[in-house]
């Protein structure tokens, strides 16, 4: 049976873990090779990358570490941010990333999932979305959940699906960095108009937090969280042996 | 030396990495000369059949890789260059392999419907992700690893009819083929470059493998 994936995300810019990651014994490491490989050890299912460089020097460091990284661990490694071209697909790819994701890139351009789509593979292409409730309507939220693009997030979730992304990642604003928990009325919302897998991400603060996501939703396919792996408040290998103890399928 | 037939299809820098990590020195090649050199070959692949198909065929290289599998040569295809080694696939149309292996490469969700798995239409297709294998018969790929070891698959379609050849399959609202071998000629549905320790296990028994005399 197809286990529930858990996926830490890094924030990297110039090259560097935004903040320094403490690993215990370790002390900060702000590697992403090094904190990949650990990632990987401790038995996290996929990686994801996320570029928040602004400068074309930093774009190049960004490209090089990835490299580096796609060298030496050998699980699905993911890329976001600056994704705004086809252009920006083949770079990424071509240093051995094996999904982009694209947010802002395809509101810009809403022509994007589509044409990756076809040239790498719906595989390839995961769809990120910042989305809010404004109003009790869910909007999709640009520029890092900044901007209101006024876009009702289901309608632009579907549409990008049909276009061809073979994956959805749904961050809620709403519940992001609250830690009392994933968003699961967003979240189930979104499973029941798309067949292709969805990562929840955003609100994560503890082990009960996935496994209530995983009980309560059973079309999520994936945890995603950053902050909570990096400070060491869960450990990947404690909260897949809970999950396993609670029956939920997963890769120990 | 064990090179990766390199015919346009897919990025071979994953597959190049982890055999590099097991201290092997691939050669990524579309020279027929060197592919016929090689102690073993191993043959990628991503995307459509009928295109990757057409270009190992424009490239010379279904002669070649037919050839050495013949002579005995350790082949081993990954994902769609697994699926490759069939006589045909169903996927868009009928469209024929490199008859290698007896069986038919089928959709996912056909294979589904005829054994009324999955009626409700529940599961996802690509299966995409990590799953369980099952071992169906002894296969030097398994040496490193055991049954029940998770790998890393992305597909939409898969092998059937093929008990032949079936080294281990997986559960996906039936099972799968997951593993195939005879002889001289392997295949794995799931990308062994991205399935971890397990993965890098399976390669590393596969670069073990010595050609037949």
């Amino acid at each position: 049976m197809i286990t529930k994936r858990i996926i830490p995300c890094l924030d990297v810019r110039d090259g560097r873990v935004v903040k320094g990651i403490h690993f215990q014994g370790l002390g900060d490491v702000d590697s992403p090779v090094r904190l990949a490989r650990m990632y990987s050890e401790s038995g996290a299912d996929e990686l994801v990358f996320y570029d928040i460089t602004a400068s074309a020097e930093g774009r190049a460091l960004f490209t090089d570490i990835l490299t580096e990284t796609a060298r030496q661990v050998f699980i699905p490694l993911t890329v976001g941010g600056g994704i705004n071209t086809v252009a920006d697909f083949d770079r990424v790819l071509k240093c051995g990333a094996d999904k982009v994701s694209v947010n802002s890139g395809a509101i810009r351009d809403p022509s994007l999932v589509g044409r990756a789509a076809k040239k790498y593979g719906d595989q390839c292409v995961v769809l990120s979305v910042d989305v809010k409730r404004v109003d009790g309507v869910f909007r999709v939220f640009a520029r890092g959940g900044r901007e209101n693009t006024g876009m009702e997030a289901l309608e632009w979730i579907r549409r990008c699906v049909g276009d061809g992304a073979g994956e959805v990642v749904v961050n809620s604003i709403d519940t992001d960095g609250v830690k009392q928990g994933f968003d699961l009325e967003m979240l189930e919302q979104v499973c029941n108009i798309v067949k292709v897998p969805v990562i929840a991400s955003g609100g994560a603060g503890a082990i009960d937090d996935f496994l209530t996501l995983f009980r309560r939703i059973p079309g999520v396919d994936a945890g995603l969280a950053a902050s909570i792996f990096h400070f060491g408040e869960v450990r990947i290998s404690d909260l897949k042996q809970e999950m396993r103890r609670q029956g939920i399928p997963v890769r120990i | 030396m064990t090179a990766i037939v390199d015919y346009g299809v897919g990025n071979l820098f994953s597959l190049r990495s982890s055999l590099e990590a097991l201290g092997e020195h691939p050669l990524v090649t579309a020279d027929p000369e060197a592919i016929r050199a090689a102690d073993r070959v191993i043959l990628p692949g991503v995307g459509a059949f009928a295109d990757a198909a057409a270009r190992l065929r424009a490239g010379g290289l279904d002669g070649v890789t037919r050839e050495i599998a013949q002579r005995g040569t350790p082949l081993m295809g990954i994902c769609l260059g697994m699926q490759l080694l069939f006589e045909k696939s169903l996927e868009y149309g009928e469209h024929s392999g490199l008859g290698l292996l007896k069986g038919t490469v089928r959709p996912i969700r056909g294979i589904l419907d005829d054994c009324g798995a999955d009626p409700e239409g529940k599961l996802k297709i690509p299966q995409m992700g990590w799953n369980a294998l099952r071992f169906r018969q002894a296969s030097p790929l398994f040496r490193y690893i055991q049954e029940g070891d998770y790998v890393y698959f992305v597909h939409s379609y898969a092998a059937t009819d093929c008990d032949d050849a079936l080294a281990a399959d997986t559960e996906y609202g039936t099972w799968l083929t997951a593993c195939v071998q005879r002889e001289n000629v392997f295949g794995c549905q799931f990308h062994p470059e991205k399935s971890g320790t397990v993965g890098l296990n399976i390669l590393k028994a596969f670069c073990e493998t010595e050609k037949e005399a």
